[in-house]
């Protein structure tokens, strides 16, 4: 089995899996709710409070920026839906968000309910054809009317072609207006530096899983001075702004996940782009027409404004869910990138922001790789690409013949 | 054989597919997302196009150990299938979209990609038997769907696998329930199930807005009453007339046809309905024979069977019933049967 969908989850690291097997057998075996106020309860909450500080740490943030949520998509509604309801409150002008056109659905998908049910006006900035957003085009978009903006946000780094975005400048441009910037770096930690304190965004959303933590838990670093309202209400558990008893051991897996993944980030970073071009290269000698997505650098290789663990082709002729059939049925798991909840493959929003046609978008295929990745997984997918290829190509012949 | 199973997340097609599976075949799973805003939780009895059904499809494919995938044929199913229904009832015809999915849908679209991506054949769970290319009956007669699937054309049933023509519907739900399938006691779908209220007339209304027309008295000619369009209204449709003048005879009338152009509904007594002689076109031949033949011929879905003698009538047939039938449609199927296999079919017209 060649596992090429590390961007939608990777392995958790055994450190991870050993810490939240000890917390998991300890707060089973004592029963500590991190809210009780006896010593089981104070127990659970020291490991919740360790792992604050560990993530805080490995995030350059302040322990009280963090608040623990289930997900990341739970962090991202909460980001937008919060600081956008606490922004209006604050003055009932500020109702526009300014939203990069390539967000992911938990937050495209957010920010189109405040505009459904809320009355949000929503610009979606526009992307380069390497899905890029120039800080150029925020300013442009702020300009119009910068008194009635609430909230800025832009992912970190694309899940489907990787493309990383200029969040130090965006972030400038934004404060100039004092305008709060939310950024979604799900797919960042653990694969590029990210740095809260020296990037400057006010909240950043993260996932356990995505860098080898546990399934199920995530975080919103949220600035101090951020207002955010909250989407849970209850005991308060989290700053107040977030509610539900926290899953202590997912909670510690998460920070030890993390801090291992930011330490590790340089050499993995390293290790993964230099994979990923030979996977590339390798691609585009056994499918020359294929065509590379995302940030492309002058010589056709990947360019440095994408994650290193990213390889994003549209192959000609080929449907995206053809292509990942035949390579499942050979063991090599990849993804088309983007996916709706009945499991239908959509022509990504991703590509067509980026001006690709409908017909390239459906033709996508994703391989992401992550850190226990080896040459093996990039020769199966070499070893089974140009048949299937052909055959993909085949098969995407009757629909066109009618 | 490797062979693609559409599971529609029902009974049948995972009860197919376990056969396929316990069979030796290399099988994989389908959902068709016929549907481009599936809804999330099914309602009534028309089930094959929510979210939910696509999950209970793909946990059929969880428990028969099978990959599984969804194929979104929403635009090849609107334009062939949906559309198809609307023009067909805006000229005046009834048509059956279950046919039309499988002549175009099933057995064509998802037959020509599962044959290019390396399949042999489509496994469905369609009641009715097919060996060596005889199509026939399934022993469930209440269930058999040889009707819908006589449409196909030798090449398409040489790539589709029919597990269950042995079987009835009551044992369907039986193997069902003993490999431990979620789906045994999943209520059957029936009605149009991309109309998911099951107001035919409504749907059309919508579609084709409102065309109001005459309704005419075939006896005295007289206009009896009005319609909001044409298209709502089915041959040998009695109720929904809203006829303003009584029948001379005082006895129930009927529809007798459906004039689109001029937007007329005529109707008149039962009896009117009654034809010996039917024309039907484009006949496509499962079993070759040579005309005159006498056979038996059905003329709609769950329709009796009437003996007949088919005769070459131009490029179609002239069938003579040997007994009257009663409100034979345009645009519905006439399928020839001998015995419970099935010979041939062509469109009524």
């Amino acid at each position: 089995m060649a596992y090429l969908d590390h961007a939608a989850s990777t392995p958790m690291l055994p450190e991870a899996v050993a810490t939240v097997t000890a917390a998991l057998t300890a707060a089973l075996s004592s029963a500590g709710n991190a809210s009780s106020l006896h010593a089981g309860g104070r127990q659970a909450r020291r490991i919740v409070e360790e792992s604050r500080e560990q993530l805080a740490g490995a995030l350059g943030a302040r322990p009280s920026e963090i608040v623990f949520t289930g997900s990341g998509t739970e962090s991202d509604n909460l980001a937008v839906k919060g600081i956008w309801w606490a922004r209006r409150a604050a003055d009932p002008r500020r109702i526009r968000i300014l939203a990069s056109a390539v967000e992911h659905h938990a937050v495209l998908d957010a920010v189109e309910w405040l505009a459904t049910h809320e009355g949000a006006t929503v610009d979606w900035l526009e992307v380069d054809a390497h899905g890029r957003l120039h800080p150029g085009a925020l300013r442009q978009a702020i300009e119009r009317d910068p008194s009635d903006v609430a909230l800025v946000t832009v992912m970190w780094a694309n899940n489907e072609v990787g493309t990383v975005q200029p969040i130090r400048e965006l972030a400038d441009v934004a404060h100039e207006y004092d305008l709060p910037l939310h950024s979604d770096a799900v797919q960042a930690v653990g694969q590029l530096p990210v740095d809260v304190a020296a990037c400057g965004v006010d909240a950043l959303t993260l996932t356990g899983h995505k860098f080898g933590g546990p399934l199920g838990v995530g975080a919103l670093v949220l600035g101090r001075d951020v207002a955010c309202v909250p989407l849970l209400h209850g005991g308060g558990q989290e700053r107040d702004v977030r509610s539900g008893t926290l899953d202590t051991p997912a909670v510690a897996g998460l920070a030890v996940a993390a801090s291992l993944a930011v330490q590790r980030q340089p050499a993995l970073h390293a290790r993964l782009s230099t994979m990923r071009d030979d996977l590339v290269r390798r691609v585009q000698l056994a499918v020359p027409d294929a065509v590379l997505n995302g940030a492309v650098g002058p010589d056709g290789l990947p360019g440095p404004d994408r994650l290193p663990g990213n390889a994003h082709f549209s192959f000609p002729g080929c449907e995206g869910d053809s292509l990942l059939l035949l390579l499942d049925a050979r063991g090599v798991e990849v993804s088309t990138g983007s996916a709706c909840s009945a499991g239908v493959a959509r022509p990504s929003h991703v590509l067509l922001a980026m001006g690709a046609d409908e017909n390239a978008a459906r033709s996508s295929l994703r391989f992401s790789l992550g850190h226990s990745s080896t040459t093996a997984d990039v020769d199966a997918l070499l070893d089974a690409l140009p048949a299937v290829v052909e055959r993909a190509q085949r098969a995407a012949l009757p629909a066109v013949r009618r | 054989m490797k062979l693609l199973a559409a599971l529609s997340g029902g009974v049948d097609s995972a009860v197919a597919a376990a056969l396929a599976v316990e069979a030796g075949h290399d099988v994989t799973g389908v959902h068709l997302a016929l549907s481009s805003a599936p809804a999330t939780l099914r309602t009534g009895s028309r089930g094959c196009c929510s979210k939910e059904d696509a999950r209970d499809a793909s946990r059929v494919a969880d428990v028969l150990g099978i990959p599984f995938y969804v194929w979104d044929l929403a635009e090849r199913f609107r334009a062939d299938v949906v559309d198809d229904f609307v023009s067909e009832y805006a000229a005046g015809r009834t048509p059956n979209p279950c046919l039309r999915c499988n002549e175009r849908i099933k057995f064509a679209a998802v037959l020509d990609r599962a044959r290019a991506l390396g399949f042999d054949a489509v496994v469905t769970g369609h009641h009715a038997r097919l060996a060596g290319g005889e199509l026939r009956r399934s022993v469930d007669l209440d269930k058999d769907q040889s009707y819908v699937l006589a449409v196909l054309r030798p090449d398409q049933l040489a790539g589709t696998v029919l597990p269950l023509g042995r079987l009835t519907k009551v044992q369907v739900r039986a193997e069902a329930a003993a490999r431990g399938l979620a789906v045994a006691d999943k209520p059957d779908s029936h009605d149009v199930c991309f109309i998911a209220d099951g107001d035919t007339a409504g749907f059309l209304r919508g579609r084709l807005g409102s065309q109001p027309g005459p309704v005419v008295d075939a006896l005295t000619g007289a206009v009896v009453g009005g319609h909001d369009g044409a298209y709502g209204f089915t041959i040998g449709q009695r109720r929904g007339l809203a006829l303003t003048v009584p029948a001379p005879d005082g006895r129930p009338r009927y529809v007798l046809s459906v004039e689109p152009v001029s937007r007329t509904v005529t109707v008149g007594p039962g009896q009117a309905l009654d034809v010996q002689q039917v024309r039907a076109d484009r006949p496509l031949w499962l079993a070759p024979s040579a005309l005159p033949l006498t056979c038996e011929v059905q003329l709609r879905a769950h329709g009796a069977v009437h003996s007949c003698v088919v005769h070459e009538d131009g490029a179609g047939w002239r069938l003579e019933l040997a007994t009257p039938a009663r409100g034979i449609a345009a645009g519905q199927a006439a399928v020839l049967y001998q015995g419970d296999r099935v010979l041939a079919s062509a469109t009524i017209s």
